[in-house]
Order: C-alpha cells, then sequence, then structure tokens
C-alpha cells in the first residue's frame, strides 16, 4: 500500500502553509454510476483512494480548539486522527480513531457528518468543510482490506459481569468499551444475526453486511460473547439477567414500527418499512429463490415518509425491480429529515417525489392486494412543536392513483417487550421510551441501564454509540464504588 | 449432548404431515401452551414460525408437527437425527389464559391438533372437563388422537369423507354438544382459518367465550415488522407479540385468509425449485 503513495507529493502538501491548505478544493468520493447501480444492491460510493485521502487530509488546518470533536457524540480526536492521514499514516490514523471508535467503517458510511464534526469544521464557515466522514471510512477499508486488524487491549478481569440486551450500535459500543474495564460481557440478540438495525435495517448499497459482520467480529475477540435468538422479555426476563450479570444494559431499539390506522392498510402489498427492510437486508430477500424469503415483486411503489428509512426503502424498492416508486411526503422537501446525501442519491437514481401529500386510504383487489392509493393534497401553515411549517391538508383535493406496493416508512416506537415485562422499570407514558437519565444512562431500576432509540426514540446510530460510551463508563463507575444514586458521572461534563 | 436445535426423531405422522422431536432444554422448560418458536433450518432459510405440539421439560426436547406446504417445511422433511436446524428461537407470543371455567370444548382441525394438544393438556390439569372434537378430511390425515384422547374427558372425530368418526365438520358436532347438557362454557378452536371462522360463527350465536390461534405470516417474531397483523375487534394486532391466540368472535378472518396467501405464487416457485433441485441429486 505504501509503495502506492507519492512520497514527494505528500510532502508537498505537508510543507503547505494553512491559506493555501484552504485554496485545496474538497476531494471528490468515485461512486457507482447512478443508471447502473439502482438496479443492483452493490455499495454506492466507493470510497476514497490513498492519495486522494491524502490530498483531502491536508485540507485539515489543525485548528487550536477544534470544533469538529465538540460535534461528534463520541469525541474522535479529529485533527490527530487525520494528521496521521495527512502524513500517509494510515495506520497511526486507524489506532488513533480506534482509541475512541471502534466501529469506524460503519460511523464512516452513516454517521450524519453534515449535522456535527463536519458542521462544526472552520473551513465549513467560508468554503467546504474537511471531508471528516469520508476520512473515517477511508481509515477503516485501510485497515480491513490488510486484514484482520488490531484487537484492542483488553482490561486484566476484573470478576464483575454484565449483560447487554441488543447488539446493534448501543450495545455493540457498551460491550468493546467494558471489556477495556475487564468485565465479562454477554450481548443477547434476539435475531440469528448481529448488528440490529445496522443488519436489518440499513440497506446492503450503503452498509454491506461484510462491513458489519468484519466489526462485529472484532468484538467477538475481544472476548465478548454474543448469544443470538435471545428475545429478552419473551424467552427470558431482565430479573433472570440480573441474577447472573452485575448489571444490564438494554439497547433494544425502536422496534415498533408505526401504521397511521387508515382504511385498507391491512392489504397484501402494504409494508412497514421495518418488514420490507428486514426481508431484503437480513433474510437477502433480493437473492430469492436463492434465499428463502420472498418480497413483493412491484411495479408501482409508494414510500409514505420523509426520513432516512424512507429513502432506503425506495431506493431497495427500485433495486428489486419496481418501475416507478415515489416518496410520498406531506411536507415540503425542505423539512424532509433525510439526510441531503440520501435525498440526492434517491433522485439521481430515480425516485420520484410526491411532496405535500398524504394518503387517506388504500383500496384492494378480490384478493385483497393494494391496488389504489387514494391521497390529499396539503399546503404548509405555521410551525408546529418540532419547528418545522405543518402541513394542512386542502379540502377536496382528494385523488387516486394505482400502486401495487406501499411502504410506510413514518418512524418506530421503541420495542416494548422489555419494558412490558420488567417490574419497576419506568416508561415514559406518552412515547414508550425507557425512563433514562441521559448523564448517567442509569433507569430507574438499581443496576439497569439503557441507551440508544429504547431510551430517547427513534435516533441516529452514532447517537445510540454515545450513548453505550457514557453507559459503559457509568456501568464500570457502579461495579467499582457501589454507588447507584448519581446525578453525574464524576470527571464529564453533563450531557448536552 | 445433542446440540440446541439438532433433530431427534422424524417421524411420519400422515400424508405430508412429519412429527419432529427436537433438542431444546430452555425452551422446553419454559414454553406454555398457546406459545410457539421461530426456526431457520438453513443460512438461507425463511424463518417460519412453529406450534408446539409437546416438550418434556425433563428430557428436554419439543415436538413440532408441520405439514409440507412449501419449500421450508419439504426441505425439513429431510432432516435426519443428528441434523441441527440452524436457528431456534423462542418460546414465542403469549401463553393461552388457562383457568377452571368449567366444561372447555377443544376443536383441532388437521394440523391444528397439533397446538391444541397443549392447551388440552393445560386446561385439563386446571379442573376443567374437557371436550375434544377433532377434525380431519379423511381417517390417514388424522393426527394425535392417542395423545387428544389422553387429556380429554370425551373425544369426539370426524372426517370430511366419514372415513372415520362421524361423516360431516367439526361444527355439527360442537353445535351438538352445545345443545345438550354438556354446553361448553369456553371453546378454543386451532385449525384452517376457515373452521376457525365458522366455529367463532357458531359460538357467537350461542354467546360461548371463544379462543382461536392464527398463524399469519411471520419474519422476526418480536414485534418488529407487523407483517403478521391481523385485524382483531377492527384494531390492528401484532399476533406475534399480541397473540397468537385472539377473541374469535371478534378476528377478520377473511382479512387474514387473504394475507396468508400474499406470496402463494413465490412459495410454489420455490417449492418447484426445490424439487426440481431434490430429483437432480437422486
Amino acid at each position: 500500500m505504501a509503495s502506492e503513495l507519492d512520497r514527494k507529493e505528500i510532502e508537498r502538501l505537508q510543507a503547505l502553509k494553512n491559506k493555501e491548505r484552504m485554496q485545496i478544493p474538497r476531494q471528490r468520493m468515485p461512486e457507482q454510476d447512478a443508471g447502473e447501480r439502482r438496479r443492483n444492491f452493490r455499495e454506492v460510493p466507493h470510497g476514497l483512494p490513498p492519495m486522494v485521502a491524502v490530498t483531502e487530509a491536508n485540507r485539515c488546518i489543525q485548528c487550536k480548539k477544534p470544533l469538529c470533536r465538540e460535534g461528534c457524540p463520541v469525541g474522535i480526536d479529529i485533527p490527530a486522527f487525520i494528521a496521521c492521514v495527512a502524513r500517509g499514516d494510515f495506520l497511526g490514523g486507524i489506532r488513533k480513531m480506534k482509541e475512541t471508535n471502534m466501529l469506524p467503517a460503519i460511523c464512516g458510511r452513516v454517521c450524519p457528518q453534515e449535522e456535527q464534526c463536519e458542521k462544526r469544521c472552520t473551513l465549513g464557515k467560508k468554503g467546504q468543510p474537511v471531508a471528516i466522514g469520508r476520512l473515517e471510512r477511508f481509515v477503516a477499508d485501510w485497515e480491513r482490506q490488510q486484514g484482520q486488524g488490531d484487537v484492542p487491549v483488553v482490561g486484566p478481569p476484573s470478576g464483575k459481569s454484565v449483560g447487554v440486551v441488543g447488539s446493534g450500535p448501543a450495545g455493540l459500543t457498551v460491550a468493546i468499551d467494558l471489556r477495556r474495564h475487564g468485565h465479562q460481557v454477554t450481548i443477547y440478540e434476539a435475531l440469528h444475526a448481529p448488528g440490529g438495525v445496522l443488519m436489518y435495517g440499513i440497506p446492503e448499497f450503503r452498509l454491506p453486511k461484510e462491513i458489519v459482520k468484519a466489526e462485529v467480529e472484532v468484538v467477538r475477540r475481544m472476548g465478548v460473547e454474543i448469544r443470538y435468538n435471545s428475545v429478552i422479555g419473551k424467552v427470558e426476563t431482565v430479573d433472570e439477567l440480573l441474577e447472573r450479570h452485575d448489571a444490564v444494559f438494554l439497547g433494544t431499539g425502536a422496534g415498533l414500527p408505526w401504521f397511521m390506522g387508515l382504511p385498507g392498510e391491512n392489504l397484501n402489498g402494504v409494508y412497514s418499512a421495518n418488514e420490507y427492510l428486514t426481508r431484503s437486508n437480513l433474510m437477502r430477500a433480493y437473492d430469492f429463490p436463492n434465499a428463502d424469503t420472498p418480497i413483493a415483486v412491484s411495479r408501482r411503489v409508494a414510500v409514505i415518509g420523509g426520513g432516512n428509512v424512507a429513502m432506503d426503502s425506495a431506493r431497495t424498492a427500485l433495486r428489486l425491480g419496481a418501475e416507478k416508486v415515489m416518496i410520498v411526503y406531506r411536507r415540503s422537501e425542505k423539512e424532509m429529515p433525510a439526510r441531503n446525501e440520501e435525498i440526492e442519491h434517491a433522485k439521481e437514481e430515480g425516485v420520484e417525489f410526491m411532496l405535500l401529500h398524504t394518503p387517506v386510504r388504500y383500496l384492494g383487489d378480490e384478493q385483497g392486494r393494494v391496488q389504489q392509493m387514494e391521497c390529499l393534497k396539503m399546503k404548509l401553515g405555521e410551525p408546529d412543536d418540532s419547528g418545522r411549517r405543518r402541513p394542512i391538508p386542502i379540502e377536496g383535493s382528494e385523488f387516486t392513483f394505482p400502486v401495487d406496493t406501499v411502504i410506510v416508512a413514518i418512524g418506530n416506537g421503541p420495542n416494548p417487550l422489555v419494558p412490558q415485562t420488567t417490574e419497576g422499570l419506568e416508561v415514559d407514558p406518552r412515547r414508550g421510551t425507557i425512563k433514562t437519565n441521559l448523564n448517567t444512562m442509569r433507569t430507574s431500576r438499581r443496576g439497569v441501564f439503557a441507551g440508544g432509540d429504547i431510551a430517547i426514540g427513534a435516533a441516529t446510530v452514532i447517537l445510540a454509540m454515545g450513548h453505550g460510551r457514557r453507559a459503559a463508563r457509568s456501568i464500570h463507575h457502579y461495579l467499582t464504588t457501589g454507588q447507584w444514586e448519581v446525578e453525574e458521572l464524576p470527571g464529564e461534563p453533563a450531557a448536552g | 449432548m445433542p446440540e440446541v436445535g439438532e433433530i431427534l426423531e422424524n417421524g411420519k405422522l400422515a400424508d405430508k404431515v412429519n412429527r419432529y422431536r427436537v433438542h431444546a432444554p430452555e425452551i422446553a422448560r419454559r414454553r406454555k401452551a398457546g406459545q410457539f418458536v421461530i426456526i431457520r433450518v438453513d443460512e438461507n432459510g425463511e424463518r417460519i414460525p412453529l406450534t408446539i405440539a409437546d416438550a418434556s421439560a425433563g428430557e428436554g426436547w419439543l415436538e413440532l408437527v408441520v405439514q409440507e406446504v412449501g419449500k421450508t417445511t419439504a426441505r425439513m422433511t429431510q432432516l435426519q437425527p443428528g441434523d441441527v436446524l440452524r436457528d431456534i428461537v423462542g418460546p414465542l407470543g403469549a401463553p393461552t389464559h388457562i383457568e377452571k371455567v368449567g366444561t372447555v370444548a377443544i376443536v383441532g382441525g388437521g394440523i391444528g391438533i397439533a397446538p391444541a394438544h397443549p392447551i388440552a393438556q393445560a386446561m385439563k390439569q386446571a379442573g376443567n372437563r374437557v371436550i375434544t372434537i377433532l377434525g380431519a378430511r379423511s381417517r390417514d390425515l388424522l393426527i394425535m388422537e392417542r395423545q387428544m384422547r389422553a387429556v380429554s374427558d370425551e373425544v369426539h372425530v370426524c372426517t370430511d369423507d366419514g372415513s372415520y368418526g362421524e361423516k360431516g365438520l367439526v361444527t355439527d358436532v360442537l353445535k351438538k354438544i352445545i345443545e345438550s347438557a354438556a354446553r361448553p362454557q369456553l371453546v378454543v378452536a386451532i385449525g384452517p382459518v376457515i373452521m376457525m371462522k365458522f366455529v367463532s360463527l357458531l359460538t357467537k350465536e350461542y354467546q360461548i367465550p371463544t379462543v382461536v390461534s392464527l398463524n399469519p405470516i411471520m419474519v422476526d417474531g418480536t414485534g418488529m415488522c407487523g407483517g403478521c397483523r391481523v385485524s382483531v375487534g377492527g384494531k390492528t394486532k401484532f399476533a406475534c407479540v399480541d397473540g397468537p391466540e385472539f377473541d374469535g368472535h371478534l378476528v377478520d378472518f377473511e382479512e387474514l385468509m387473504k394475507r396468508q396467501a400474499f406470496y402463494r405464487e413465490q412459495e410454489q416457485q420455490a417449492l418447484e425449485r426445490f424439487r426440481h433441485q431434490c430429483r437432480l441429486q437422486d
């Protein structure tokens, strides 16, 4: 790999003054052509070639007070890892990265950097920010291509053990950090594969499952036991876990799909995004009949919602062969919660956007298969609680159009299985989340911690990881001091 | 020691119906009447829900009675003792509400007799008088009669073709029982959707509470995907976590039948492809 590096060019870049660095344009990441990729499940961006990564890293001016780092939910030492890449020291870069983030190949792909680190980048004030996410992905991919990476140092056995419920981003992060403290960790995963939403939710073309597996493998090599097919709350209760573990972390995620309660919503061909994506991602229905799980063969697909999950569903439907895929969203594009990158990718691939529309009912045929969707046009009113302009139906604007598949992607609630079966665990009655002190990630039940979507409702992978990080510190504090009633962890500012 | 998911026995009960004894000590210890498991045969396999027909906590096994309807269930028939199911998870679903109500009529149709067995057993143990009605298309398709007799006070058998027991439908027998002195306080019906529908219509007339156990298409079995949703009293429920048992007087059976048929074409395609591959191997 080092032979591919142009040492002279690196020397030149390294000698640049800040003013000159800021003249370097943000480097582009090559990606699969839209016309081609809309019919395959291969990953869309190819990643940065090594010298492009070095060039991009040399745009960083190494701010004295790096605001990017403050914007990162897990506090990666961004300038330090970028400095390594800028010198062509990729091994140093990945090591620096892994001091704080053990799952960089995942974060580099799915984090909304434009809302976090890159939003705070000094370069972004006048021009384009350093492509921190792409560099993160670069060092992670570089390491994987070298073969097995370093296994992080595991602490000496503490004699304590922790049960972690769920192997999604929160659970994996907790497990890694607890192993570093020497605590024994068992992860209980409800499904037959690890990764939670990384596996069942995010499609292959955005996060290849081989990458999830590789990062989980590191966790396993750190000595974490993963028990599959363990549906806590059904197969076993949290109380039973507390009998064999000194503490329990709940990272059970947002596994309750919302529907709108519209007439015809139970017609065949109307899916929750969770089901549609689980069939395609986890069960690999896109490879039917080589994989056994079927999925609808669609021509005209309507995806209800405007978030990342809606974009993932729409782009999956295209790849499964649909002729026409429409995003139906009740507000305008400006209010869409999806990342810009996802919206752009969807548009490039040919997903159509029906903005300011909402479904009111679905009509089916004799076999109970959805055939028509009735919509209402909307206009925007005053801002609502979320700060976004409220959509108001335009009376008499109903119209129907033909669809054979509908994917409802309007969000997910917290999975209720654990709260329903755990006594003394307080739940927010409105949101269904487990009441959790966000400074300490502690719940109302002694010895039970929570984080990720189950604690705050559907959010992002990186926020869940941030929770996992804090929960691990808090669990370590609890296991070593025995103190439960603490409002803040020593040595850490309160959560924002 | 066998592995979890290891097949201990695989025997034919009737045409296209097999009984599998599977090593799963944790599930055997925890399962209650009315609960189910989800299995995956191999790495490319789909997740399918199967009701538990019997279990031994002491010996650590479960019995699953499975009808060959698609590729996965056809593949299962080839499993030999010592083969291991790739995944088995459970017990899932809410257990049957068991209490002493007096007389309970258990109606089992076809393959539905298997999941009815643990319920009859538990109802009997709770001190109920258990009247069992078993229905099958013909004598050679009737399963588990002996086991059902062992847990029932009274057993009635009927077949569509009259080849065994009474010729007729389970509803005809149930109606006679309801109108006799032995009128049940509760009816539990498990079988083809059409049977559960007509049992529920009948018992509604007589205002007898009726529990049905539904088997819609599922994926994860943890309430995460909503694929198994059923309409009960106008509300949408997830059979995997809210069920699988529901009030038969409130279930929208028509919708359930349609939802069960959604993937029929693809299921046929997968099954034919599988049979073709099997022939090539022979």
